[in-house]
């Protein structure tokens, strides 16, 4: 399959398999065919999603109806919201370069339950079919969304029941991954490889792993009660039956918020590992960059509140959650500041990882610094459910979690698919992208804070030069998504065979073994001795 | 790391059933206290009684006791956990 | 199957990691029906207190009695099958099944009860008697159904269990499977012990 111009020492794993044709994939238990399963599954899911929020884009071209009635923007954005939340950027970088990459970086063979692995993404197939499904059927779209707020997700005739049960199989996709990696963290590191040698993206997968499981049955149960208050019509939202719709909205974010840590962490971790091959420098503060992603994933924890300011809790909630949403601004900033303090004096190599990474860095930095605005009570009671709050999350949300996997998909290209991608078109369309992506969000937060709502398909007069700005950035950015993507497909089929199995010369153990990976990655398991970033 | 250092500790028999004993009484004893009025001791003495319940049957029937010493960390954490989200929301509605 | 495990690799201890894992996620999903039934206990206290009042002690208190001793039997189980004592094993395995069913069907008389008088949710009835009353049913129903059907997920786990004993491949030397299923069900008996006193103890 691949005409490689390297000596190959073992077959690659695409070379082997005892079933032909699409079987080899979907019967596989390979970690590196499941996570390029996932990775298939969740590109061809971002397409739609991405389609759908340019299409809420060009209906905001203009005040008053553009393109969709208002009930059609209700259901687009509920769909966009739950494709990109539940399917894209929470599976996103654990399942796909968790899968691929994790076992490699520990020295593994495998995760610790192949076959629960695969089962995970028939799981995640089924739950994204339940969810998408319930935009076709009879009924109509449903219109909560994707946070399905009580009381209205049971009093609405649309679509809700496939959708919540939808979100609900997803989660269970999400645990048993994160379960697999707990476990495979745990037992199967290769020898010598104690915590502290451990590479960071295996770090921030193992702090998400704990969220994933930890949090996701919170969400699970909310939603089962969801399915229980339109069929049985119990009442435990429900306040004329004494039910109370601010609990629904604990129960969903004690679950949706660390959600954000479950989309954030890896994507850190991805990061940690490219500034360092592309600085060739050690990773400054290793300790303190595993110290704040274990800090950010217990503290976040418990932030859930923010996201219910002005729902009506109590002042001491309010200030209890305010404090501790601050306290999570510590361990992100320690992280930046890590990561500006390798690229210092490193000899860097300005390749298009390395783009990605410092663009992170940047929106990242936007993302992180506006979120205070909206954790801080006097100010978050002005933006609240404006168009500030939408930048914001996207800031972080695509800009931090979308930059970090375009990053570690270009890092690891080479690894994955034993061939290089066109390194020019992958620079102008991560700068088309960059360009596009600061003029469709910079302007949502001037929006917010002069009083646009969110959710809404219709706007002010006084609100339509941003939203022409913003509008037009949404088409620059979806033209540097396409030069993007077809630079990858094209590459992953024609690109230039790789010269060497280790072409950024980066320091930890994928780039020992060949490209493609041979089945069992390892001819031998390695038997570590020092760090993992060990450039001395 | 992978290999099966694995030492398994048999429970006689005895134990479990002195456990069981211990259980059984605690039911009782949570049953019997329902009798007396304690006003607002009456949550915490059925919760204390559930706690103690829930030890053993951590302890010994699911061998927290004789296994490696991760798991007994872990669920302590995680009971913290719950703990303190509960408490966490309870003060929404205390205080409202 | 799985070609990249072509040398036979086992882990104990990971196994059970696993099942420890999997136990956390039940717990804390569990959790989130706690954190409900302790925020409107914490609402609507005197009515708690009263609708509890409906519900049978006794028989409560015989599920109780039933799955703690079907807890012991399991665990013992496991000490049978590594002193090599199979149809011991296979026994206190079965008396623990027995046990389960005998919960099921206690739940089920007790449930087709309270709907036969009307207490269900939805119910016309509860609606009259006011909303704490419509909680604590809904919460009732509800958890108990839920951990009805822990019950029933744990009774298939050991029956495979058993079956596997039987063919000799679960044994003493190779029992991990057992314990994962005594562990789960101990989860099913621990959240049955909160249940308890929670709904019908607390009057």
């Amino acid at each position: 399959m691949i005409n490689a111009k390297l000596e190959r020492r073992e077959p690659s794993f695409y070379d082997v398999s005892e079933r032909k044709g699409i079987l080899a994939w979907i019967l596989s238990t390979d970690h590196k065919r499941i996570g390029l399963l996932y990775l298939y599954s969740i590109m061809s899911f971002f397409i739609i999603g991405a389609i759908l929020g340019l299409l809420m884009k060009l209906e905001l071209l203009a005040p008053g109806k553009t393109i969709m009635e208002a009930k059609t923007y209700n259901g687009v954005f509920t769909l966009h919201g739950i494709i990109m939340i539940f399917l894209i950027v929470i599976p996103g970088l654990p399942a796909v370069f968790g899968n691929f990459m994790l076992p490699i970086l520990i020295g593994a063979k495998d995760v610790a339950f192949p076959r629960l692995n695969l089962l995970s993404w028939y799981i995640y197939i089924f739950g994204a079919i339940l969810a998408v499904a319930s935009q076709f059927m009879s009924g109509g779209p449903p219109d909560t969304g994707w946070t399905f707020y009580a009381p209205y997700s049971f009093k609405t005739t649309t679509n809700m029941l496939p959708a919540v049960l939808g979100a609900f199989v997803l989660g269970f996709s999400s645990i048993l991954t994160g379960l697999n990696f707990i476990v495979t963290i745990h037992r199967m590191r290769a020898p010598g490889m104690t915590w502290l040698k451990m590479p960071l993206f295996p770090w921030t997968l193992y702090g998400t792993a704990w969220i994933q499981l930890l949090a996701t049955p919170v969400i699970g149960i909310t939603l089962l009660m969801t399915v229980g208050e339109r069929i049985f019509n119990i009442g435990f939202f429900d306040p004329a039956l004494g039910g109370d719709p601010i609990l629904y909205q604990h129960l969903f974010w004690i679950y949706s918020h660390p959600a954000v840590y479950v989309m954030i962490l890896p994507a850190m971790g991805a990061i940690s590992e490219i500034l360092p091959t592309f600085a060739q420098k050690t990773i400054f503060g290793y300790k303190a960059i595993i110290i704040s992603t274990l800090a950010i994933a217990f503290v976040g924890y418990f932030v859930w509140g923010h996201h219910m300011f002005t729902s009506g809790m109590s002042g001491v909630a309010l200030y209890v959650f305010s404090i501790l949403t601050f306290l999570v601004a510590i361990p992100s900033g320690v992280k930046v500041f890590n990561w500006i303090s390798t690229i210092y004096k490193g000899s860097i190599n300005l390749k298009t990882p390395f783009y990605w990474a410092v663009s992170f860095i940047f929106v990242f930095m936007i993302g992180g610094l506006t979120g205070l605005v909206l954790g801080a009570l006097a100010t978050d009671v002005h933006v609240h459910d404006t168009h500030f709050v939408v930048a914001h999350f996207h800031f972080i949300v695509f800009g931090g979690v979308g930059f970090a996997f375009m990053g570690a998909i270009h890092y690891w290209f080479p690894k994955m698919f034993g061939r290089m991608y066109e390194e020019t078109w992958a620079n102008v369309g991560w700068l088309i992208f960059f360009i596009g992506f600061l003029t469709l969000y910079l302007p949502m937060f001037y929006l917010g804070i002069a009083g646009m709502p969110r959710r809404y398909f219709d706007y002010l007069p006084q609100f339509h030069g941003g939203n022409i700005i913003s509008s037009l950035g949404a088409i620059v950015m979806i033209m540097g998504l396409v030069i993007i993507i077809t630079n990858l497909v094209r590459s992953a089929k024609f690109g230039n065979p790789v010269e060497s199995d280790n072409p950024w010369n980066g320091k930890t153990l994928e780039w020992t073994v060949e490209s493609p990976p041979s089945l069992e990655n390892f001819e031998e398991i390695p038997i570590i001795d020092k760090g993992p970033y060990d450039y001395e | 790391m992978s290999n099966n250092e694995d030492k398994h500790h048999i429970v006689p028999f005895r134990t479990f059933i002195i456990v069981l004993a211990a259980l059984l009484t605690f039911t009782f004893i949570s049953i019997a206290v329902t009798n007396y009025e304690l006003g607002a001791f009456t949550v915490l003495a059925a919760m204390l009684l559930a706690t103690a319940k829930t030890i053993l049957v951590l302890v010994y029937f699911m061998h927290l006791k004789f296994d490696v010493k991760i798991f007994g960390i872990l669920i302590t954490a995680v009971l913290a956990l719950i703990g303190a989200v509960i408490f966490i929301t309870l003060l929404d509605y205390i205080f409202r | 199957m799985t070609m990249n495990n072509m040398e036979e690799h086992r882990d104990d201890i990971g196994s059970r990691f696993g099942m420890w894992l999997f136990i956390f996620t039940e717990l804390l999903l569990f959790a989130g029906l706690f954190l409900v039934y302790a925020v409107y206990r914490f609402l609507n206290r005197d009515a708690f207190q009263f609708a509890a009042e409906e519900l049978n002690t006794f028989v409560g208190a015989l599920n109780t009695v039933l799955l703690l001793a079907s807890s012991a039997t399991i665990a013992m189980s496991i000490t049978a099958l590594q002193k090599n004592k199979k149809v011991l094993s296979l026994g206190l395995l079965g008396f623990t099944v027995l046990v389960g069913l005998v919960f099921l069907v206690n739940k089920y008389f007790e449930w087709s009860l309270k709907i036969e008088h009307g207490l269900f949710p939805g119910s016309e009835l509860l609606l009259e008697y006011g909303k704490g009353e419509v909680l604590f049913f809904g919460l009732y129903f509800f958890m108990t159904g839920l951990h009805a059907l822990h019950i029933i997920v744990g009774l298939v786990f050991i029956l495979v269990v058993f079956v596997r004993i039987q063919k000799g491949r679960i044994n003493s030397e190779n029992f991990v499977h057992l314990e994962n299923a005594g562990l789960y069900w101990h989860l099913v008996d621990i959240i049955w012990i909160f249940l308890f006193p929670l709904f019908y103890l607390i009057t």
